[in-house]
């Protein structure tokens, strides 16, 4: 006990924490910190082995490897350039058609159209989709999404096969039927996280527009939309790095096929599909080539996020702090 | 739309002219749910005055300010009995669009709400929502001024609107209220979130802008009502079932309110026995 305490001890209520205060703060905060440190280590230790694996290959192939477009194993060529293209084309499809529903879904579960009661069951219903396995998604997409959109492939091949989208012939397995599975499955974490920055709005910027004489669609496209721009964007980030490393549904809907074609029913292939089906049947020499592939992989999400982060603080930065 | 009530600030200013009441207000009841928040609150607005609304806290002051433009129907469980008459026209007649009305009853809220935009945006922002096709810059720029903040942002009209002070984002409120020069201006508490420096530029504006804009002020101030309200209406609260229950007590010019006050309980507030 030091001299302040001692002042006035023994006859206050108020007196210092115990020894047993201080430990679990302490003990808390140390906890806090290995967690945090952990998490930085686990990431450098993926890069390390990856990397230290993916050496023999990225010396071989250097970076003619990203713009090869073969892969075969028996005349060891091999190019990654139809998985890249692969990957953030059925991506960005996957973005555009899941980030134009889930954002829709937000406004319409946040905005007051539905009782509070039944939005929550919605909600409930459209975060049960992120807990869908993979590979049932990958199933659905055999058996229900591909049949449903041949037909409409068909017909607008044969009507409009002259715009560069519609210019093959959908023959099971493609682009398409994977962007399509694949924005369903990044619905959840944009509709979700619409939803909290729409909620996050607040109330007094709604009440500001409606007192100006706004209707409700104005209020909600050119105040609430605007103000929630940033966490909006986040939504897409997190979307669109979701779909980029994601394996099993595509694998099994993309054809996997070392294609490069605009055409939306053409089958291509994506890095993570490349990984997960050439993995169990690599030889000594494919290892290499995999592990290069699987960095790219990391290197353009991580791209994107970054990328995504650095806009998302410089506008918030712009919007709090003009200029 | 009602094409009555939108060419009423026109047609009816002749009709109104001996009376030189904008705004009627006969708030018999009004309910949240089944909450009576006020009673018996009958306030004419006059015409090229600043009408001020003074009590207690939960005395319902916001609540009548609110009725007059509709903001009411945003809240759910609300309804009244009475009516609220804009230039002689129901505002509440259902033909009548809540939109409309807030077109012609701007309003200005308590804590500063700018938008999540540039300067110039948040008070062009009324002008587009009306389609205005005359020149955007001028009416921004003449709001601005009226709002005495040009000075201070004629430089960085494209920074966000956010960025500016609290006193100078009240006053960017206001700007945005009267640059689609509405008939009249709501004001609810519009200096309780400032500093006494903005507060003062905040009554001096409201002093020159009654020369073209009708005001509804409500205020937590009885000073503020005092230097600047030309009829003031005392407001009290008392204990009702299920709640507390506000109604006018006096409504008067505001030196007989402050100095000769008829009501025994208008006389203890303003003495500042109770708040």
């Amino acid at each position: 006990m030091n001299a302040f305490e001692q002042t006035v001890a023994g006859e206050q209520i108020s007196g210092p924490p115990s020894q047993t205060d201080y430990l679990l703060d302490r003990s808390f905060r140390g906890l806090a910190t290995v967690c945090a440190w952990l998490i930085l280590i686990v990431v450098g230790l993926i890069l390390w082995k990856i990397g230290a694996k993916a050496v023999p290959a990225i010396s071989e192939y250097q970076l003619g490897f990203l713009t090869g477009t073969t892969w075969d194993v028996n005349k060891q060529v091999y190019g990654i350039l139809p998985e890249i293209w692969g990957t953030l084309y059925s991506s960005i499809l996957a973005l555009i058609i899941g980030g134009f529903f889930g954002i829709t879904m937000a406004i319409f579960l946040t905005q007051d159209f539905l009782p509070p009661r039944i939005a929550l069951v919605f909600r409930t219903i459209i975060e049960l989709l992120a807990a869908i396995p993979s590979v049932v998604y990958g199933l659905w997409g055999i058996y229900v999404v591909i049949p449903f959109v041949r037909p409409i492939a068909d017909w607008l091949n044969a009507e409009f096969g002259w715009i560069p989208f519609f210019s093959t012939t959908l023959s099971g397995p493609g682009m398409l039927p994977a962007a399509l599975v694949l924005s369903i499955m990044i619905l959840p974490t944009i509709a979700a996280v619409s939803q909290d920055a729409l909620r996050m709005v607040p109330y007094r910027i709604k009440e500001a527009a409606y007192g100006l004489g706004a209707n409700r669609w104005e209020v909600i496209l050119k105040v609430m939309l605007s103000t929630a721009s940033t966490g909006i964007f986040g939504s897409l980030v997190l979307g669109f790095g979701r779909a980029l490393g994601e394996t099993m549904a595509l694998a099994m809907l993309i054809g996997n096929s070392n294609q490069l074609s605009l055409s939306l029913f053409s089958p291509g292939n994506t890095l993570a599909a490349l990984l997960a089906l050439n993995f169990p049947e690599a030889g000594q020499h494919e290892i290499p080539v995999l592990m290069y592939a699987a960095l790219v992989l990391l290197l353009i999400t991580f791209v994107v996020n970054m990328a995504g982060t650095a806009i998302m603080t410089m506008t918030s930065k712009q919007l709090k702090a003009g200029r | 739309m009602n094409m009555n009530f939108s060419a009423a600030s026109n047609v009816n200013a002749s009709k109104n002219a001996h009376s030189n009441v904008v705004i009627d207000c006969n708030l018999d009841k009004v309910f949240y749910g089944d909450f009576l928040a006020v009673r018996d609150s009958h306030v004419p607005i006059q015409k090229g005055q600043i009408t001020g609304f003074i009590g207690p806290s939960g005395c319902g002051k916001s609540t009548v300010l609110r009725c007059l433009n509709r903001m009411n129907d945003l809240i759910e469980g609300f309804r009244f009995e009475g009516n609220v008459h804009f230039n002689n026209q129901d505002v509440y007649h259902k033909t009548v669009d809540p939109v409309v009305v807030r077109r012609y009853i701007g309003m200005v809220f308590q804590q500063p709400n700018p938008f999540a935009m540039s300067i110039f945006d948040n008070v062009a922002f009324g002008l587009r929502l009306n389609r205005f096709k005359g020149d955007i810059a001028e009416c921004v720029e003449n709001a601005l001024k009226k709002a005495a903040l040009w000075g201070e942002v004629k430089d960085k009209l494209k920074a966000s609107g956010l960025s500016l002070s609290g006193g100078q984002q009240q006053r960017l409120c206001i700007a945005r209220a009267i640059a689609t020069e509405p008939a009249v201006v709501l004001m609810d508490e519009p200096c309780s979130a400032l500093d006494p420096i903005s507060t003062r530029r905040i009554e001096e504006l409201m002093i020159e802008l009654k020369e073209k804009y009708t005001i509804a002020l409500v205020t937590h101030n009885m000073q503020q009502a005092k230097r600047v309200a030309d009829k003031t209406a005392f407001l009290s609260v008392e204990i009702s079932e299920g709640g507390r229950t506000g109604y006018l007590v006096e409504l008067g010019e505001t030196s007989q309110i402050f100095d000769d006050p008829k009501e025994e309980l208008t006389q203890q507030y303003i003495r500042g026995e109770f708040s």
